[in-house]
């Protein structure tokens, strides 16, 4: 299956758009993926990341604009894309009344693996799950790491060039979802090139280019240490006091005050430093009768970056 | 269309059914259940009905006739009678359903003019088996005396029926015994092999989608041809399978003859199955939930070959209207078949018409279930 690549982006979205009715789930993104890389779409839920990824394997008839895979256009001939791509969708998908073998013996049949390489290559998709010795169990009786890492072992037994991996972390324990990303390196060294979208946002750091998107809209398309590095207009700052509500009640809509949100039991705000400094905080929290802890500079998160983009793009503000 | 990966799904087909009990039972269980109750249920015989006489002359010739009634296998005398009144009560009270009244001259009629009438007064608020009890005592009486006649008169509101100086030679051909369940039981192994065919197959496709495993194997360049035929050769076998328990069923334990060719049988029941189980096929891919395709399924395939395929229920004596909806119903031309088959020794070029008809069929189902699912999500 693996055929010599054609020189060019991996994948190339121009302009799509995904209607249901009334709501657009999908609006107007437009962006190139190089081969090789690893690109995640970081959102919340409903925010389209599925819809775009659904597309791009064929399986949702783009509403607008184009897009190509491999240089195979997803609209015109779903069926080709489909030769060169290997898909996880979000809900976990193989068959729970088929064992891991026979799960895997499906899918090589399924994807037309010579019969030579075949037992090879399933030797090579049991070893990365971890799953020798349970060949004969029922996928149905797995823990979720196992099923999700044998998930993505029936997906590469083709070896396709470009793999879309839609949550494949979502609802498995920390230690797996690490594991599972060490796997996704290895493969993305191999060449293969990675759509993997996901909604935690500490799992950006692992890929080469993040695709913020959030209410059907592309915020932005950079690698994670830009995205850190970006001038966020001023400078973030977490306070840890004691009546978190208080705190940004009397802090809102005072000058110099950017954005403000609570944050796990911090207050994270944005200021402009010319006009507001932690001792001016400190002494306003204090005076109103909130006792503060601690009070700090931080380099703000992919998640402080979100919220703030997102406050940006939408009258409305919040994640949504 | 590639082997490999038909191949590949008939194997996982395979397995899943192996490993799923509803399927195992409808696919094993049901065949036997549905011979058991439909071969030993339905029975559309009449034996040793009762009957009253009223014998008006009491004469060696009138004995001798309702002696040929008693030992006819057919009918019960329960009670002698001495009157009309006698004869509506017992008619009244469901005590019989037939009376056999003999006139005072009967004797005198037959030897002057060489014939003479009976009277049969039948209960027709059933009127099958009033027409059937009729029937059997014509037969009755012919035995007697060539040139007797049965009066019939309905009784119990219905029209009077009457035949006079018939004098009929009866020969029924290919089911001589004149047994229902020689007539029947064709009938339901088309009957058994539409229900599992359609049921099994209606699960195949929903089943994909409840449990999400559909949008991965539309993610993956399997046709949709190939998943048709995958899916379905399985079932396919457990039809053929099926198909061979109940010819061996029906002939070695109903002793129902089978006198045409094996070779025709196989091939009509290949085509058959090609049908039900692609109907099967496009209700599951039209349905998405399980419960709903089965139902559907068991709707579709049911009601019209137990009603409307003459399995049971002749279909030249339904109204025009409904004879010509009958021609719709693809198990119709099977049951026709089996009926031939079976009871008439036919064999492949005697059965043109039906299989010509079952041919047309099966290509049509087959062509839409290949196209019925689509690698879509929208």
């Amino acid at each position: 299956m693996t055929e010599v690549a054609p020189k060019g982006p991996a994948i190339v979205v121009e302009d799509l758009v995904k209607r249901f009715g009334d709501f657009t789930a999908v609006d107007h993104i437009s962006f190139h993926v190089e081969r090789g890389t690893i690109i995640g779409f970081l959102g919340p839920n409903g925010a389209g990341k599925s819809t775009t990824i659904r597309m791009l394997c064929g399986l949702l008839r783009p509403s607008g604009g184009r897009a190509f895979v491999s240089g195979i256009d997803v609209a015109k001939d779903p069926e080709t894309v489909r030769e060169h791509i290997g898909y996880m969708s979000q809900k976990f998908s193989l068959y729970g009344d088929l064992t891991v073998m026979e799960n895997l013996r499906f899918f090589g049949g399924i994807y037309r693996v010579p019969r030579t390489i075949l037992p090879e290559r399933i030797r090579f998709a049991v070893t990365m799950a971890g799953l020798e010795g349970r060949e004969d169990s029922l996928v149905s009786t797995l823990a979720g790491g196992w099923k999700q890492r044998l998930a993505l072992g029936c997906a590469i037994l083709h070896r396709p060039p470009i793999l879309f991996l839609d949550e494949p972390t979502s609802g498995v324990d920390p230690e797996s979802r690490r594991r599972f990303w060490d796997l996704i390196h290895s493969l993305s060294e191999d060449g293969v090139t990675i759509v993997v979208s996901t909604h935690y946002m500490d799992e950006a750091e692992y890929c080469n280019t993040i695709a913020l998107i959030n209410r059907g809209r592309l915020l932005t398309l950079e690698s994670p240490t830009t995205l850190k590095k970006r001038n966020l207009g001023g400078d973030l700052l977490s306070i840890e006091c004691g009546d978190i509500g208080k705190a940004i009640s009397l802090l809102e809509g005072q000058p110099g005050i950017l954005d403000i949100a609570a944050f796990g039991n911090a207050v994270h705000l944005l200021v402009d430093p010319e006009k507001i400094s932690p001792g001016d905080l400190e002494g306003r929290l204090t005076a109103g009768g909130v006792p503060v802890n601690r009070i700090g500079r931080i380099e703000p998160s992919i998640d402080d970056i979100f919220v703030r983009m997102v406050g940006e793009n939408s009258p409305q503000g919040g994640a949504g | 269309m590639r082997w490999g990966r038909i191949r590949a799904i008939a194997i996982k087909e395979t397995i899943q059914i192996r490993r799923d009990t509803r399927s195992l039972i409808i696919a094993l269980f049901m065949p036997f259940m549905q011979m058991i109750l439909l071969g030993y249920g339905v029975n559309l015989d009449i034996k040793h009905l009762p009957v009253c006489v009223y014998d008006r002359e009491g004469s060696q010739n009138s004995q001798a006739l309702l002696k040929h009634f008693q030992a006819s296998e057919y009918f019960s005398i329960i009670a002698v009678l001495k009157d009309y009144r006698e004869a509506k009560a017992a008619l009244d009270s469901d005590r019989c359903r037939i009376v056999i009244a003999i006139p005072h001259d009967f004797s005198q009629k037959l030897s002057d003019s060489g014939g003479s009438t009976v009277q049969v007064l039948a209960d027709a608020s059933d009127d099958n088996t009033a027409n059937i009890a009729i029937g059997y005592a014509q037969s009755v009486v012919g035995e007697f005396a060539g040139n007797l006649a049965v009066a019939a008169q309905g009784f119990g509101g219905s029209p009077a029926r009457l035949t006079q100086g018939v004098d009929l030679e009866e020969r029924v051909w290919y089911n001589e015994d004149l047994d229902s369940r020689n007539y029947i039981i064709p009938g339901v192994v088309a009957l058994i092999m539409a229900l599992v065919g359609a049921l099994l197959t209606s699960l195949t496709i929903s089943r994909e989608w409840e449990r999400g495993t559909m949008e991965l194997l539309i993610s993956t360049p399997v046709q949709p041809s190939e998943v048709m035929l995958g899916k379905l050769l399985p079932y396919f076998a457990i039809g053929m399978l099926d198909a061979v328990f109940c010819l061996v069923f029906s002939v070695f334990w109903f002793h129902v003859p089978f006198r045409g060719s094996l070779f025709a049988l196989f091939f009509t029941t290949s085509l058959f199955l090609v049908v039900v189980l692609g109907v099967g096929f496009l209700i599951s891919a039209a349905i998405k939930s399980q419960v709903g395709a089965s139902q559907i399924a068991v709707l579709v395939t049911l009601l019209p070959t137990s009603l409307l395929s003459g399995y049971a229920f002749p279909i030249d004596q339904m109204p025009p209207l409904v004879q010509w909806v009958t021609t719709l119903v693809f198990a119709r031309y099977y049951v026709t078949i089996l009926k031939a088959l079976f009871l008439k020794g036919s064999v492949l070029e005697d059965l043109i018409r039906p299989v010509l008809a079952m041919g047309i069929y099966a290509m049509v189902v087959a062509f839409l279930a290949g196209r019925a699912f689509k690698k879509r999500l929208d």
